[in-house]
């Protein structure tokens, strides 16, 4: 025998070897991701009839990024009271438990296939191969960096997302600074900016590059205003400066374009930076699933059950468009799990034509896309939209040809805030044509 | 640190690690000395991390000879030798008007005269089959298939670490603050303690006019030369092949286009003198400059999916242009290795064996150890095992089962391995270079946390103490209420 003879059958031996070490399991239903999404979608999906179901979580506890959100606010639409992010996910993560559902922590999918072959990962169970008769795609999504935005200057310690800055505070109980500048007004940036305060640090200004904010009204009122932290609309991180550590940043003020204003240069000493600059679905999983995606949402094109163009394969909550409150998230989720456990369970009725949902004018996107259902047990079906800009008195419009089936008057619509229309179900049965329009319109035009 | 050895190499760059690791082949004791953290922390880390094939080196300079011999001795030794990633992609100097065509001519004749064997000058369909993404303006390209790639955190980690294993020893944070004669040695004077040797060789990059002033040898200057780049997503959609240069003009060498080891594509660098060398941040101007000049060749690349910008220096002398490798002062001995910019990495090896041959000139002889192994295997990535690999290697070690960094598919094993090396990280950047965590396009924003607390665990301290890179690079500052207890005038919880 020859050495590249020995060395092939070594390798072979090897490779046989290494082969039965994956495991390999069949369940109905593998969420993946244990944060609200996932949650509920199980619950849900649990209380429609599927008893099979695994939620494969990546931390080492379930609940996402809520167990790291210990401010109050959540579950006012859903719970009708203010709870806190632990808070509000511990309800579901009671619920989930007392069900009997399979639950993985530590465990990491590294690849979900467009069979539905689920492959992860963890200590105690090395690598599983799931065989799963349908997958609930819940990562969730993650954060804008430094450089999405392209800001040049130092690399110094000092610089963090808003997010992982509130992993540090409250998970780790480690401050990342004690005087910080926050760039970006979305929610994560107006929370961080009252968590630094009431942590003694100061808090130098939130810098917000939009002519308005990019989070809800109430926490520019509860984080900013009540503790007189000034938000400066129009500007801009232009050069972060600092040897080792962050020692400032210069900001200047934009125009209409975003672009910089020369002469409007001013420096801010910090030894912080904040990132608060918008969330990213995350959606590596999905792609690698062959699942077609949004180029708006930056999450998978879903039908009204939120199942993906990849057959018996759904997706909810952020990693399908990042939504503003978790109770959306949550009833978002809800719908995925009724709708797969009547898939699984072969009780869903599949139009002959999916009704094609557009959004024009001056809606950036519709959550669903289309709607390809019968379902005769709900009598509305929700569409979540949100606008490009903020208009100040419109209405929401959804029409099939020249028939309109819904109109809902908004006082305010702003980028941050999510609208819902909801549909009466029964309209959608004898549409003059197999599309519907979601416009938004000022009050005038109507 | 012991008192005396026989050589000192100063600098941890892959320079002097390359030049550590050449020497712990003989019987001579070895001692690096590098004053930041870890090793590749200058230049090394921030280059354009290509294997020059050397057509464009000048034969009559040091650094044309050295690029050829490189180029070999990665070729023949260094790709089998370290678990180093090196790919052979080629390169492609691409003319994108007429004018251009006759230096691209004497491009391909200067590189057969420096010995470089399979140059070609390609066009039409050849060249856009070589290189798709490429200009629909491209109308010809020398093509020289013998360019490579090579990823340079691992590289000089690999060197410094097999040096190590091999008998040499890497002391970090051993500033060197000056030198001194005492008869036929060298006293090196760290802020960490002084040690002797007869022979030291300055490998300080960046700094190695201050090292050499300290001998006496003063009659050179190092002008730091900033290079900026952007780094792109791996799932970007412009798929780059081949290293791809433009003509090179008079004034400037024009910014490349490259894939690195890791199947992102990366830009750079334009070339601005800067007074400081710690001048390393990015500007508007730099970057703008950078991708411009980029789109000459691959017009598809813009802003959209950069996952990273960065600065590097060049650490340049200007009035010769070349590098500066020779004796300086024997008995006892100095050598220089300075003036290393491009195409260092790609000389690295060749400089090696070069300085090898002065400290055997020096010392008489060098002798071999027979003992010696030239290779060195690093931690397993698991993000490019099969499914099947990937759990057998869960089954030997379960921390390879528990992924940290979720963007490049890193483990808690490979983290741990990385702080286990013969010269283990100590920073957050240092397992960056080392194993990726952090590399990948969230930068580190889910993954530092863990990475900080799997490094204090490892090291025993607490995790305020965790640095980014060098010291004052803290990335926490303390406990929470700490701020609100100073506030008070109450005093701060001792941290026992």
């Amino acid at each position: 025998m020859t050495e590249t003879e020995a060395e092939a059958i070594e390798s072979t031996q090897s490779a046989a070897a290494a082969e039965s070490a994956i495991r390999r399991e069949e369940h109905d239903l593998v969420v993946v991701g244990g944060g609200p999404a996932g949650l509920a979608a199980a619950q849900e999906a649990y209380d429609h009839g599927v008893d099979d179901i695994v939620i494969l979580e990546r931390d080492f506890e379930l609940g996402g990024i809520l167990q790291q959100c210990i401010h109050n606010g959540f579950g006012l639409h859903y719970f009708d009271e203010e709870l806190t992010g632990p808070e509000y996910a511990q309800e579901f993560i009671e619920n989930v438990a007392e069900r009997g559902v399979d639950i993985r922590l530590n465990t990491m999918v590294e690849e979900v296939t467009d069979e539905k072959l689920v492959y992860a990962v963890s200590e105690d169970d090395g690598l599983t191969e799931i065989d799963a008769e349908a997958v609930v795609l819940a990562m969730g999504c993650r954060e804008r960096t430094r450089e999405a935005l392209d800001i040049p200057g130092d690399r110094p310690a000092g610089v963090f997302s808003a997010g992982t800055a509130q992993r540090y505070i409250n998970m780790e109980g480690k401050m990342p600074g004690e005087k910080a500048v926050i760039l970006g007004s979305g929610d994560i940036g107006l929370i961080m900016a009252r968590r630094m305060y009431l942590e003694g640090a100061d808090v130098e200004a939130v810098l917000e590059i939009l002519p308005y904010t990019g989070g809800l009204t109430r926490n520019v009122v509860q984080c900013l205003e009540d503790f007189d932290i000034p938000l400066r609309t129009q500007q801009t991180i232009t050069e972060i400066y600092g040897d080792e550590r962050v020692e400032g940043v210069t900001v200047q003020e934009v125009d209409d374009d975003f672009e910089p204003i020369p002469g409007t240069e001013y420096d801010i000493e910090c030894d912080t930076v904040l990132l608060s600059v918008g969330l990213i679905p995350e959606n590596e999983l999905s792609e690698g699933a062959g699942v077609d995606m949004h180029p708006v949402t930056g999450g998978p094109v879903v039908d009204d059950g939120r199942e993906t163009s990849v057959d018996d394969i759904y997706a909810c909550g952020n990693v399908l468009h990042v939504h503003d409150l978790v109770d959306w998230v949550t009833e978002e989720s809800m719908i995925a799990g009724r709708s797969v456990a009547k898939q699984l369970q072969g009780d869903i009725e599949v139009r002959e034509e999916p009704i094609e949902i557009e959004s024009t004018g001056a809606v950036s996107y519709v959550v669903p896309e289309r709607i390809s259902n019968v379902d005769d047990d709900r009598e509305e079906l929700p569409l979540y939209l949100r606008v490009y800009a903020p208009m100040d008195e419109v209405f929401v419009t959804v029409e099939s040809g020249d028939e309109q089936l819904a109109r809902e008057f908004e006082r305010r619509a702003e980028p941050g805030e999510m609208i819902t229309v909801d549909l009466d179900t029964e309209a959608l049965e004898d549409l003059p044509e197999n599309r519907l329009t979601v416009d938004v319109v000022p009050k005038e035009e109507i | 640190m012991n008192a005396s050895t026989d050589v000192i190499v100063i600098g941890g760059g892959v320079i002097g690690t390359a030049i550590a690791r050449e020497l712990s082949q003989y019987t001579v004791d070895v001692v690096l000395l590098e004053a930041a953290p870890d090793v590749c922390t200058g230049t090394s880390k921030a280059n354009t991390a290509l294997l020059h094939a050397g057509f464009n080196a000048d034969p009559a300079k040091l650094k044309g000879r050295l690029n050829v011999r490189g180029n070999e001795l990665y070729h023949e030794r260094i790709q089998h030798e370290l678990d180093v990633p090196i790919e052979w992609r080629g390169a492609l100097v691409v003319a994108t008007e007429e004018s251009e065509r006759p230096k691209l001519q004497s491009l391909l004749e200067k590189g057969r005269d420096n010995g470089i064997e399979d140059l070609e000058i390609v066009e039409g369909e050849r060249l856009q089959d070589l290189e798709p993404t490429l200009h629909d303006d491209a109308i010809a390209a020398l093509w020289a298939p013998t360019a490579g790639l090579v990823n340079p955190f691992e590289l000089t980690a690999a060197f410094a670490n097999n040096a190590v294993e091999n008998g040499a020893s890497v002391e970090l944070n051993a500033e060197v603050t000056d030198i001194t004669e005492t008869g036929d040695t060298f006293r090196v004077e760290t802020v960490t303690g002084d040690i002797e040797a007869d022979v030291v060789i300055n490998a300080a990059g960046l700094y190695a006019d201050e090292v050499s002033a300290m001998v006496g040898v003063d009659d050179f200057e190092i002008t730091p030369r900033r290079g900026e780049y952007y780094l792109y997503d791996k799932k970007m959609d412009v798929d780059v092949q081949r290293t791809i240069f433009p003509v090179p003009s008079e004034v400037s060498k024009g910014i490349v286009v490259t894939p690195t080891d890791e199947g992102n594509v990366m830009i750079g660098p334009n070339a601005e003198e800067v007074g400081d060398p710690t001048e390393k941040a990015t500007t508007r101007e730099g970057l703008d400059e950078v991708l411009a000049g980029a789109q000459k060749t691959v017009p598809d690349l813009s802003k959209d999916d950069v996952i990273r910008e960065f600065a590097g220096l060049r650490p340049a002398i200007k009035e010769t242009g070349d590098f500066r490798i020779q004796i300086e002062r024997e008995e006892p001995g100095f050598i220089n290795a300075a003036g290393i910019q491009s195409p260092g990495l790609a000389s690295a090896p060749a400089i090696a064996e070069y300085v090898a041959d002065l400290v055997a000139d020096l010392r008489g002889d060098l002798t071999e150890d027979p003992t010696f192994d030239p290779h060195y295997s690093g931690p397993p990535k698991v993000r490019h095992l099969s499914h099947a690999e990937h759990a057998a290697l869960i089954e030997e070690d379960p921390d390879y089962g528990q992924i940290i960094c979720r963007c490049e598919s890193v483990t808690e094993g490979e983290i741990r391995d990385a702080i286990n090396q013969p010269v283990g990280a100590r920073t957050i950047n240092a397992i960056k270079r080392r194993v990726r965590p952090g590399a990948g396009r969230c930068q580190g924003g889910f993954c530092q946390p863990r990475v900080v607390e799997i490094l204090a665990e490892e090291l025993g301290v607490d995790e305020t103490e965790i640095k980014l890179e060098d010291d004052g690079s803290e990335v926490l500052i303390g406990e929470t209420k700490e701020l609100l207890l100073a506030e008070n005038g109450e005093e701060v919880r001792a941290d026992d």
